[in-house]
């Protein structure tokens, strides 16, 4: 069974749901940043919220003003004005800190058993690959990451961590993130990135966003405090 | 700073108004008063702007003490209250001198009331928002996310006593006893599903202890579910989701904003104030809705 793209659902009332292709790529990101972007200055006020994500982009909208066929046809007519050549808006490039080391990725260790390679070489791995940031939710400021080098990855701890701490790198299967705050998880982790990953109250509240490109970059430990990493999220605090 | 003193912070008191819009793309879910509708009549009593922060009060507890003179209003669930020693009604406003104590005592059908203060709640907004979501740790009176604390000043302006006004007896909540039947508005998955959806909307379920502001988790005869491999999506209010045990988990106002299970359509947000008045042991039945009748109903609600 073949499915048209773009394919477009119903979601709730006031709510639909676009989907771009069958699977992730640069163009589905590209079109996704483009519809996401036309569509907040068609819309305007009427236009309450965006999820972008992906594959597909939920486009939230005010009911009283617009029928589902009457957004539909908005969203048809944004797509057919994206063209690869006259891409709205590049992804930017974004580079983020990192200080692997066993202290500061207390998985790196499994994932080298796993994978049959050195500690080194997990690093390596994935510092060198370019990221694209595919989708932001599960706390503010989360990004998820893909996809990583198949070699290194690695499925989900079976019981997760109760306490990850802020700027944990980690990874699960083929993605990559960083934890923008303690919390629990179940993602391996391989390192700490020193740079704040959400703020409330200060612009840009996060370095990245949906469609910009990441990479990481090896630091030393001197480097991880000089750039403001704590002592605290080295010792001790992940149980 | 003046206003209200809370001297018991009761079960769990969150400040609330109607939400955080337009920053679900950084992950941030839209919080606000779960019963809409009670909100919303507790601000129009008090002539109060439609998005001005009131408490919300989860069963109840909540003592406070005044101290300044102006007019309060109360809705959503039957609940005892008074102010110094007189019993008082809900659906109404009141007029407040410093001083005066307004104490609540449990619900008695429902779960969840509104006090708005005329003038609105003050607090610094977080996203364009004062919504307390515990979860994300944002917004309420300290912006960190955490409920009323013993201590805690409710800030707002000294006002006039005007006109009381009541709420119609005919519009306020109804609280559901029997099997509560909720419109769901088909979408997503659901077609990929069939079997499944069919099987929900034929099975009556019960809310379970375990559910929250985040989402309710629904207990009944498991829907057996296939494999399957989804990649995460965006997450509508009021999503029903099917998890891998066959188990649905309806997403409400604190849900994460993403998320890979299979979706079977949304709660109709009329239907969603009525989720907010029900306690863990309600018993729930679904009727399909078609976004037809959906936005045709919503077209004659409309103000």
């Amino acid at each position: 069974m073949s499915i048209e793209y773009p394919k477009i659902v119903i979601a709730s009332e006031n709510s639909s749901i676009v989907y771009f292709s069958e699977r992730p790529c640069d163009r589905t990101s590209d079109q996704i940043s483009f519809t996401a972007n036309t569509l907040k200055d068609r819309l305007g006020l009427d236009l309450i919220d965006l999820i972008p994500s992906y594959h597909s982009l939920l486009v939230i909208y005010n009911p009283q003003r617009f029928g589902y066929q009457k957004i539909e046809q908005e969203i048809r007519d944004t797509i057919a004005q994206w063209t690869a050549s006259n891409q709205s808006r590049k992804g930017r490039k974004v580079e983020l800190p990192v200080y692997y080391n066993p202290e500061s990725g207390p998985d790196l260790q499994s994932i080298a058993d796993h994978s049959d390679l050195s500690i080194d070489e997990v690093i390596e791995l994935h510092q060198q690959t370019e990221y694209t940031v595919y989708a932001m939710g599960f706390a503010p400021g989360f990004a998820y990451l893909g996809e990583v080098d198949e070699r290194i990855a690695m499925p989900r701890l079976a019981t997760p961590r109760h306490n990850v701490p802020q700027g944990a790198v980690a990874i699960a299967d083929r993605q990559t993130a960083i934890y923008p705050s303690q919390s629990p998880g179940g993602w391996n982790l391989i390192g700490l990135c020193p740079i704040s990953l959400f703020n409330a109250d200060k612009q840009p509240h996060s370095p990245m966003q949906v469609g910009d490109k990441l990479r990481f970059k090896s630091i030393s430990r001197d480097e991880f405090m000089q750039l403001g990493g704590s002592e605290q999220s080295l010792l001790g605090e992940i149980t | 700073m003046m206003g209200f003193e809370v001297i018991n912070p009761g079960m769990h008191c969150l400040l609330q108004d109607k939400g955080r819009v337009g920053y679900h793309s950084l992950g941030i879910t839209s919080g606000g008063a779960f019963d809409q509708y009670s909100f919303g009549w507790a601000n129009r009593l008090c002539l109060n702007d439609d998005n001005a922060g009131c408490i919300e009060i989860l069963i109840g507890g909540l003592i406070i003490e005044s101290q300044v003179s102006t007019q309060i209003a109360i809705t959503g669930a039957d609940i005892p209250i008074k102010i110094n020693d007189s019993t008082v009604e809900n659906w109404c406003t009141h007029n407040i001198q410093p001083g005066d104590k307004i104490s609540f005592g449990y619900a008695t059908a429902g779960c969840r009331s509104y006090l708005a203060i005329a003038g609105g709640i003050q607090a610094p907004l977080i996203f364009n928002s004062l919504s307390t979501v515990v979860r994300e740790g944002l917004g309420g009176l300290t912006q960190l996310g955490t409920p009323l604390e013993k201590g805690d000043i409710l800030t707002c302006s000294s006002n006039s006593h005007s006109t009381q006004r009541s709420v119609p007896a005919k519009y306020h909540c109804e609280f559901d006893t029997d099997i509560a039947e909720i419109r769901i508005v088909t979408g997503y998955q659901y077609e990929q599903f069939s079997q499944q959806t069919k099987q929900f909307f034929a099975t009556d379920y019960v809310i379970s202890p375990n559910s929250d502001r985040m989402g309710y988790r629904l207990e009944g005869p498991a829907i057996e579910m296939p494999r399957c491999e989804m990649l995460s999506e965006g997450i509508s209010l009021g999503a029903v989701q099917l998890t891998a045990d066959g188990m649905p988990i309806i997403l409400l106002c604190d849900r994460q904003t993403i998320g890979g299970y299979p979706k079977l359509g949304s709660v109709f947000s009329l239907d969603i104030a009525r989720l907010a008045q029900m306690m863990p042991g309600q018993k729930l039945c679904f009727k399909p809705l078609s976004i037809d009748q959906a936005q045709h109903l919503l077209q004659k609600s409309a103000p």
